[in-house]
C-alpha cells in the first residue's frame, strides 16, 4: 500500500547541502505495524513527514495505494491526507482552545461531513479511546495519556487506511505509554496500518516489523528480534 | 463551514485580546477619520431633488456689464426684477418660478405671545408642484392669486405647529409685518440639502417659515433677504426705480422635461436677450446659461476644494491605519504557525485556511467599523461644536452612510488581511509539527 524507491531528499541553505533521505527504498503492506528507528539525525522524521505528504522529495517514486503521489496538487495532497493518513504526534498537537469534541472534529470538518454524521464519528472514536465523558474538556484538563488519546482519536475519526506516529508515546510515562501502545494495537487488529518513528525499544519491540535507517537509508528491514543492538 | 470559519475567528480573537484589541482600534480611528470628513461631503455633494434634477434648469440671462467681460466670463447668478418678469409673463417652460428671500415679523393672535421673525420665500404658484413639495394641508396657491396680489400664505410644519397648535389652519389668518394673510396650505417636512433652488443665501441653509406670492411682496415693498448686485446707477429714488433698474437679485428656475424643451427655451432666451439689446440693455455677448441641478451644484462648487483635499487626507490617514493593521496581523497570523500547521497536516487546503483567516480578518474589521462609527458620531458632534449652527445639516448621517461605514471597514481589513494570510498559508506544516 505505501512503496518508496529510491527517494530522496536534500535540504539546501546557500551554503551547506544536507542529504535527509539517500536512494531510500521500502514497502510497506496492509495491516502492518512498522517501527522506524535510528540515531538523531538519520532522516526518520523527514520519512514520516514525505509519507504523510507534509514534504515534498527530490527524486524516486513514491506510491500510495498505486498512485504516484508526487503529480498530485497541493490541494490533491491536502484530501490525501485528510482521507488516508492519520497523524499522532510526540506532543499531541491539541488546539489549546478547543474542547476535545472540537479537536476531534477539526480534519471531519475539511473532509466536509454533515453535522450528524460528524457527531456520530466523533462519539464513536471517543468511546474507542476511552474519553467519551471527556468531549467537553480543554486539552489543559486532560493529563499527558488523556491528551495522546485524543489525537489518537482524532487520527482515527476520518477512519484512515494508515496512521503515522512520531514518538507517540515520547512525552509519556510508562504506565501511559503501555495504556497508549495498546490502543494502538488494538486499532491495528482492525485493519489499520501503523508506521511508528520512536526511540522507545519496548515500543519498537511490539511492532510486526522493524526498520532502521543509517544516513537517509534502510540499513535493516527485520523483526524485532533482529534489532541492532545501538538502537536498542 | 462560514459558522465554523466565524467561530474560530471569534476564538483567535479572544485569544490575543490585546492585539486584537490594537487592529480593532487601528481600523476603528482610521474609519472614524475617514467617515466624519466623508459624512460632510456626502451631505454636502448629495442630489437634493433626485426625482427631476435633470428636469429643473436654473436659468442666467447675462443683463451684466460688458467691462470686464471675455470669453471665459460666466453670467450673473441672478436676474433682474424686469428679466425675471419677463420671463414669467413669457411662460415658455413647461413650469417656470422666479423667487427671492424676504424676514416678515409674524404677529400671533395670542395677547400673550410675543412677535417673531420668519424667513419667508416670495415666490409663484409652480414653486410647488416644480420641486415637489409635500402638503400636510390644503394646497398652494393657484395662478390667479399671483396676478391679483392676494395675501395668501403657504406656513411651513414648524410654524403651524408654533401658531396652530399644528392643527389644519387652512382658512386661517395670520398677520405679517402688519399685513393679513390667509393661510392655504401647510407643508409637512421638507429639507433638500443643499438648498439648491437659492444658493445665494447659505447652500445648506433650511428651507424658509413661509410662502408667499411675490406679486404681493413687491407691490408691498417687502424688504429683500439675501445679495443684490447693481451695475448702474439707479434711474431715481425709491423702490420703484430699483425694480426698474440694472440689479440682479431674483433666482428663476424653468422645469424643462426633455432635451427638446431646453432647446426652445435655451433658444427663447437668446431671443429675449437679442430683443433687449434692441432696447439697449445686455450689453454683453450673448452669454446666457441653462444648467439643471446637479451642473449647478456643480458650478457653484458648494463642495468646497478644501472640503474634497481634506477627504482624501482622510483616506491617508486610513491607508496609515490599515498599514499598522497588516503588520499587527502579520504578527498574529504568523503566531499561529503551529495551528495552521496542524490544520495542513489534518487536511485543510490552503484555500480553506485562507477564506478562514480573511473572515478573522473580516469580523476585525467589523468590530472596527462598529467602534469607527462612534468615532464618526464624536467626529461630527466635534465639528458641530467647533462651528456651529452653520453646519448643522451637514453633520447627521444616514443609513447609507452607515452601512458604508461598516462595509469600508470590512473590506480595508479584508485587504489589509491578504499579505498576512497569504503568507500564513504558505507556512511549511513539516516544520511547524514538530515544534509545538
Amino acid at each position: 500500500m505505501l512503496s518508496m524507491q529510491n527517494v530522496a531528499k536534500i535540504y539546501r541553505t546557500d551554503t551547506v547541502e544536507t542529504h535527509a533521505l539517500r536512494a531510500f527504498s521500502m514497502d510497506v503492506s496492509e495491516g502492518e505495524v512498522v517501527a522506524v528507528t535510528g540515531p538523531s539525525g538519520s532522516g526518520k522524521t523527514t520519512f514520516l513527514n514525505i509519507a504523510g505528504l507534509l514534504e515534498t522529495f527530490d527524486s524516486g517514486v513514491y506510491e500510495l495505494d498505486g498512485k504516484d503521489v508526487s503529480r498530485l496538487s497541493d490541494a490533491q495532497r491536502s484530501g490525501v491526507r485528510n482521507e488516508k493518513i492519520g497523524f499522532i504526534f510526540q506532543s499531541f498537537n491539541l488546539i489549546p482552545d478547543l474542547n476535545v469534541f472540537d479537536n476531534v472534529d477539526v480534519p471531519l470538518r475539511y473532509r466536509g461531513f454533515k453535522g450528524a454524521e460528524r457527531k456520530r464519528r466523533i462519539e464513536h472514536v471517543l468511546d474507542t479511546v476511552g474519553l467519551g465523558s471527556r468531549s467537553k474538556h480543554l486539552p489543559s484538563q486532560l493529563s499527558g495519556g488523556q491528551q495522546q488519546r485524543v489525537a489518537i482519536a482524532r487520527a482515527l475519526a476520518g477512519e484512515p487506511r494508515f496512521l503515522l506516529a512520531d514518538e507517540p508515546t515520547g512525552n509519556l510515562d510508562s504506565q501511559m505509554a503501555a495504556s497508549v501502545m495498546g490502543l494502538l494495537t488494538e486499532i491495528n487488529r482492525n485493519g489499520t496500518t501503523i508506521i511508528m518513528v520512536t526511540h522507545d525499544p519496548s515500543l519498537a519491540g511490539q511492532a510486526s516489523r522493524n526498520i532502521y535507517i543509517r544516513d537517509g537509508e534502510v540499513s535493516e528491514d527485520s523483526s524485532a528480534e533482529t534489532l541492532p543492538e545501538e538502537a536498542a | 463551514m462560514l459558522g465554523y470559519y466565524l467561530k474560530l475567528g471569534w476564538l483567535s480573537i479572544r485569544r490575543n485580546p490585546i492585539l486584537s484589541g490594537l487592529m480593532v482600534a487601528a481600523i476603528a480611528v482610521g474609519i472614524g477619520a475617514c467617515m466624519t470628513i466623508f459624512t460632510v461631503n456626502y451631505v454636502m455633494g448629495s442630489n437634493p431633488i433626485p426625482q427631476k434634477s435633470d428636469q429643473l434648469y436654473y436659468v442666467q440671462v447675462d443683463s451684466w456689464d460688458a467691462n470686464g467681460f471675455d470669453e471665459n466670463s460666466e453670467p450673473v447668478d441672478q436676474l433682474t426684477y424686469i428679466d425675471a418678469m419677463n420671463l414669467m409673463e413669457a411662460g415658455k417652460a413647461f413650469r417656470q418660478v422666479a423667487s427671492h428671500r424676504t424676514g416678515l415679523v409674524l404677529e400671533p393672535t395670542k395677547e400673550d405671545e410675543r412677535p417673531f421673525l420668519v424667513d419667508v420665500r416670495s415666490t409663484h404658484t409652480d414653486f410647488f408642484p416644480m420641486f415637489d413639495l409635500p402638503f400636510l394641508y390644503g394646497s398652494g396657491w393657484d395662478d390667479s392669486a399671483d396676478k391679483n396680489q392676494d395675501q395668501v400664505v403657504v406656513l411651513s410644519r414648524e410654524i403651524n405647529e408654533r401658531v396652530f397648535g399644528g392643527r389644519d389652519s387652512v382658512g386661517e389668518r395670520v398677520t405679517l409685518s402688519g399685513l393679513n394673510f390667509r393661510v392655504v396650505g401647510v407643508i409637512d417636512e421638507w429639507f433638500p440639502v443643499p438648498k439648491f433652488y437659492d444658493l445665494t443665501n447659505g447652500a445648506f441653509n433650511e428651507p424658509e417659515d413661509l410662502f408667499i406670492p411675490m406679486s404681493v411682496s413687491t407691490a408691498n415693498e417687502l424688504p429683500r433677504n439675501g445679495n443684490t448686485n447693481c451695475w448702474k446707477e439707479l434711474d431715481g429714488d425709491g423702490f420703484k426705480a430699483f425694480l426698474a433698474g440694472e440689479c440682479v437679485w431674483i433666482q428663476f428656475w424653468a422645469e424643462l422635461r426633455n432635451e427638446r424643451e431646453r432647446d426652445e427655451y435655451l433658444a427663447f432666451m437668446n431671443a429675449y436677450a437679442e430683443q433687449q439689446k434692441e432696447l439697449g440693455r445686455f450689453p454683453r455677448p450673448l452669454n446666457n446659461r441653462l444648467r439643471n441641478v446637479t451642473e449647478w451644484l456643480e458650478h457653484r462648487e458648494v463642495v468646497e476644494e478644501d472640503a474634497q483635499v481634506m477627504l482624501w487626507l482622510s483616506l491617508m490617514f486610513l491607508a496609515v491605519c490599515l498599514l499598522n493593521t497588516i503588520g499587527l496581523l502579520l504578527a498574529k497570523f504568523m503566531g499561529k504557525s503551529a495551528d495552521i500547521g496542524l490544520r495542513r497536516a489534518l487536511g485543510a487546503t490552503k484555500g480553506s485556511l485562507f477564506v478562514q483567516h480573511l473572515m478573522e480578518s473580516a469580523m476585525i474589521g467589523l468590530a472596527g467599523g462598529v467602534l469607527g462609527l462612534g468615532l464618526t458620531w464624536l467626529g461630527l458632534r466635534g465639528i458641530e461644536i467647533l462651528f456651529g449652527d452653520f453646519v448643522q445639516n451637514l453633520v447627521t448621517m444616514d443609513w447609507v452612510l452607515v452601512l458604508l461605514a461598516i462595509g469600508l471597514a470590512i473590506v480595508s481589513a479584508l485587504l489589509a488581511g491578504l499579505y498576512p494570510t497569504w503568507r500564513a498559508c504558505n507556512i511549511a506544516p513539516a516544520s511547524q509539527l514538530k515544534t509545538q
